[in-house]
């Protein structure tokens, strides 16, 4: 009984995701044109599932008190990737596809190690790394361009006995193969522990360092796994620098509308997909309400204010007005 | 003692900080199935030794004994691996998560590579049933447990790493009574299970219901072991008396008349569980020591006056008028005119990376401009008289102030305060980390402000400092005032032993306008 007290709380940022994102999508649904229906759920999810990817790769390095600005550029450079490599015959697609979750890894470590070992603080790594990854991009895609192996994009864009849309499925793998075992590991741990108090992590013996790595270096992987479907959304690749950034600052919005702590140490990757999911949805009611698509952007930028706003509370709590700068 | 029947001996330990001295060839020797009490003042090298022992730091030379066998240790983990587990005063619990993951944290139970969640809960279970804090859910995050109760978890957590030397600094000064009782208990029994213990406090009381062998430290040196109750306290007093001391303290000018209110009075003034009912008064032209060990509210008291802390109960009065200080910007206005000289110059009192001017003129900016102008020759007068008054060093006023001296940064920190001409200055052990020429000029300043007419309140962890340079000391225990010494009185033995509280019932605590 008290066990699920406990588990409420924990869960309590998810939870409120969860609820704002159903909220949001019935209001989505029963405005839509055309109702709840698969079709429009598949799209829905498609979008939906491109910055749930990104989001949870900010997640994870947002655990350890970071934050990751390269994320919205690993996911671009893995989609120009994608677009010259995950082509022709099932094998040299698989290859291709392996090939590009590697370069998203490969990513994500250098962002990893610069930040480790090189003692460089988050914001500016990953500000320059990303900018890196964005020119390595557009090199290999100088004008939007390119193929992917439709039969793969259409199978993973589709939908699954005709109801369920592959993406969410592929989503749910992703979590399970990913997700799970990292936030159940020593390194998953320790992720956490050095973003909630570094000193006391170090005083305990955990193994920090590894910790905070694998975190960036998963967020590479997870960065690319969204790069991949969004090449199987659009067939192309594009090096598009306005998109990169979005993503990003997209990826930091759902994060804490999804319940994790931008100071570390705190919150899970499943409230961060719901947090972009309902993120998208939010964005998506304009449309259907008729407004006009230049609304968008400021509609966006309010929601996210209001989101970063929700993390600000807990100051009032504060009695030691010196612990607001720490 | 039998030498060779120890469990865990120290040879020769010394360290060094810079140039002061830590630990001067200290020896220890802890046996398995009993408890050893560590005893010293503030500064004895206490803390330095227990950090060598479990891990922490390194030591300059000396070695460690585990079973006779030599030992070195290079990070914390290593000594817990080795079964010497500490608990730190500073907690080292992780907020964000559950009492459970914090007890295994160091080494979680695994099933196919991931925590076992289930056995994870047992450990914790039963480590805090071992604890005595059975009471505490394991699912329960840190952050929300009150601090007494997140000692308990520590102590959870350490007994779960299944420890054959157990540590422990300070580990009962957040605890409720009850709990400390039931921590005892704890104790006994794992003596009785063959553990070796080794207990820090500055409770005397603990030491004699608990330890079966005490050793006392000064200045980074073991000066006596003895067989627990076999010295009486005043014995104990005499051992931990003796610091060496080489201050030259300005002569103290007769104490200003009692007619006028006092500049700075507090009554009852009570914050979280840190201060309890403080009440003092400082007058114009005094010089109010704060003593007592370390942490005992010194640093939160004089938070409360600089307006930092919020949720305060009790009165804080300037020139006998209630005042409500709300921030520290609140607490330089004229009509207070107080400075808070900080502890930690770096991240409380300079901004490092500007220049000695820019440091000198923040906290008078408001003085020195008209309509948001700085009047510059207004501020190079000012700059000058505080340069030359506070015999600064420095190669330019333009070079950052990150450069400078230890002592000579701290000179900063004080002249950026007294540009305001400040009333009422308080000192957060201003002394801390600089070089002996430096400290007399404060001492002498310090003085110099208060013939002026300042008030000053001074907090030091030196207790020659309280002794040389201060007209009363209050010397506070567990965030109360426990006992108020005038004049004469300030010996080193009485601040030692009142720090301690031994003396409790001799002295009545100073109230109100108290001479």
């Amino acid at each position: 009984m008290r066990d699920s007290r406990y588990w409420l709380a924990e869960q309590r940022g998810t939870l409120l995701a969860l609820g704002i994102f159903i909220v949001m999508f019935v209001i989505y649904t029963s405005n839509h044109p055309a109702g709840f229906t698969a079709n429009v759920v598949q799209t829905a999810a498609n979008k939906g599932v491109l910055l749930a990817f990104v989001a949870m790769a900010q997640t994870l390095v947002v655990i350890t008190a970071g934050i990751d600005l390269s994320v919205g550029m690993i996911f671009l450079l893995t989609n120009c990737l994608a677009s010259w490599l995950v082509v022709g015959m099932p094998t040299q697609t698989a290859l291709g596809v392996v090939a590009v979750l590697a370069v998203g890894l490969v990513c994500g470590a250098i962002n990893g190690a610069i930040v480790i070992y090189g003692r460089l603080q988050p914001i500016v790594a990953t500000i320059a790394t990303g900018a890196v990854y964005y020119g390595i991009g557009l090199l290999l895609r100088p004008f939007p361009g390119g193929s992917v192996n439709e039969d793969l994009a259409d199978a993973l864009t589709g939908r699954v006995f005709g109801v369920v849309p592959a993406s969410l499925v592929v989503l749910l793998a992703i979590v399970l193969v990913i997700w799970v075992p990292f936030s159940r590991s020593v390194l998953g741990r320790a992720a956490y522990a050095a973003g909630s108090s570094e000193t006391a992590a170090y005083m305990s013996g955990v193994p920090i360092r590894r910790g905070k790595f694998a975190a960036y270096t998963l967020a590479g992987l997870l960065a690319s796994i969204g790069g991949l479907f969004l090449t199987f959304f659009t067939y192309t690749g594009e090096a598009a620098y306005a998109s990169g950034n979005s993503y990003t600052l997209f990826s930091i919005a759902a994060v804490v509308l999804g319940g994790v702590s931008l100071f570390g140490g705190k919150g899970s990757a499943i409230g961060a997909i719901f947090g972009a999911l309902a993120f998208r949805t939010i964005g998506d009611l304009l449309f259907v309400f008729d407004f006009d698509p230049l609304w968008q952007p400021l509609f966006q930028g309010v929601i996210l204010l209001v989101a970063v706003s929700l993390g600000a509370f807990a100051l009032f709590r504060v009695r030691n007005r010196l612990e607001w700068f720490l | 003692m039998d030498g060779a029947a120890a469990l865990f001996r120290m040879e020769g330990i010394s360290k060094r900080y810079g140039g002061v001295r830590a630990l001067e060839k200290a020896e220890l020797s802890v046996e398995a199935g009993s408890i050893h009490a560590i005893l010293g003042e503030n500064g004895a090298g206490k803390s330095t030794l227990i950090k060598v022992m479990s891990g922490v730091v390194a030591p300059d030379e000396g070695r460690m004994m585990l079973d006779g066998r030599e030992v070195t240790f290079a990070s914390p983990g290593a000594a817990n691996k080795a079964g010497i587990v500490c608990i730190f005063q500073e907690l080292s619990l992780i907020p964000e998560l559950s009492v459970a993951d914090n007890i295994v944290i160091s080494d979680p139970p695994k099933r196919f590579g991931m925590i076992d969640r289930k056995a994870q809960r047992r450990i914790a279970e039963d480590a805090l049933a071992r604890a005595g804090a059975a009471d505490i859910h394991p699912l329960a995050l840190v952050k929300d447990l009150p601090l007494s109760r997140r000692q308990m978890v520590e102590i959870a957590k350490a007994l779960a790493r299944k420890p054959r030397i157990l540590i422990l600094d300070e580990a009962t000064s957040a605890l409720t009574a009850a709990d400390v009782s039931k921590i005892f208990g704890v104790l006994k029994r794992l003596r009785s299970e063959g553990l070796a213990l080794l207990y820090i406090s500055h409770r005397m009381n603990e030491i004699a219901e608990l330890a079966d062998q005490c050793t006392v430290f000064r200045n980074g040196r073991n000066v006596a072991s003895y067989k627990a109750g076999s010295k009486s306290d005043n014995e104990v007093v005499e051992l931990m008396i003796g610091r060496e001391y080489s201050h030259i303290f300005p002569p103290k000018t007769a104490a200003a008349p009692a007619n006028a209110p006092p500049r700075l009075e507090a009554r009852k003034l009570s914050w979280a569980d840190r201060l309890h009912d403080i009440s003092l008064t400082v007058r114009a032209g005094e010089v109010v020591g704060l003593g007592g060990l370390d942490g005992q509210g010194q640093r939160e008291l004089l938070l409360a006056f600089f307006g930092v802390l919020r949720g305060l109960s009790g009165e804080v009065l300037i020139d006998g008028k209630p005042a409500a200080i709300s921030s520290p910007a609140a607490a330089r206005e004229d009509g207070i005119g107080m400075a808070l000289i900080p502890e930690d110059r770096k991240t409380e009192g300079l901004m490092l990376p500007m220049t000695v001017r820019e440091n000198l003129s923040f906290a008078a900016l408001d003085r020195l401009s008209k309509g948001g102008i700085i009047d510059r020759v207004a501020e190079q007068r000012l700059i000058d008289d505080m340069v030359g008054l506070l015999a600064i060093k420095t190669a330019g006023l333009d070079i950052p102030v990150g450069a400078l001296s230890g002592g000579n940064q701290q000179k900063v920190v004080i002249a950026k305060w007294l540009m305001r001409q400040p009333r009422i200055i308080l000192l957060n052990d201003p002394t801390r980390g600089i070089d002996v020429g430096t400290k007399q000029e404060i001492y002498q300043l310090m003085r110099k402000l208060a013939d002026a007419g300042a008030a000053i309140l001074f907090y030091s962890t030196d207790y020659d400092e309280l002794i040389g340079c201060c007209d009363r000391v209050l010397v506070l225990y567990d965030g109360a005032v426990k006992r108020e010494l005038v004049g004469a009185e300030i010996t080193e033995r009485a601040l030692i032993s009142s720090a301690l509280n031994i003396h409790g019932e001799e002295s009545p605590v100073g109230l109100g306008a108290s001479v």
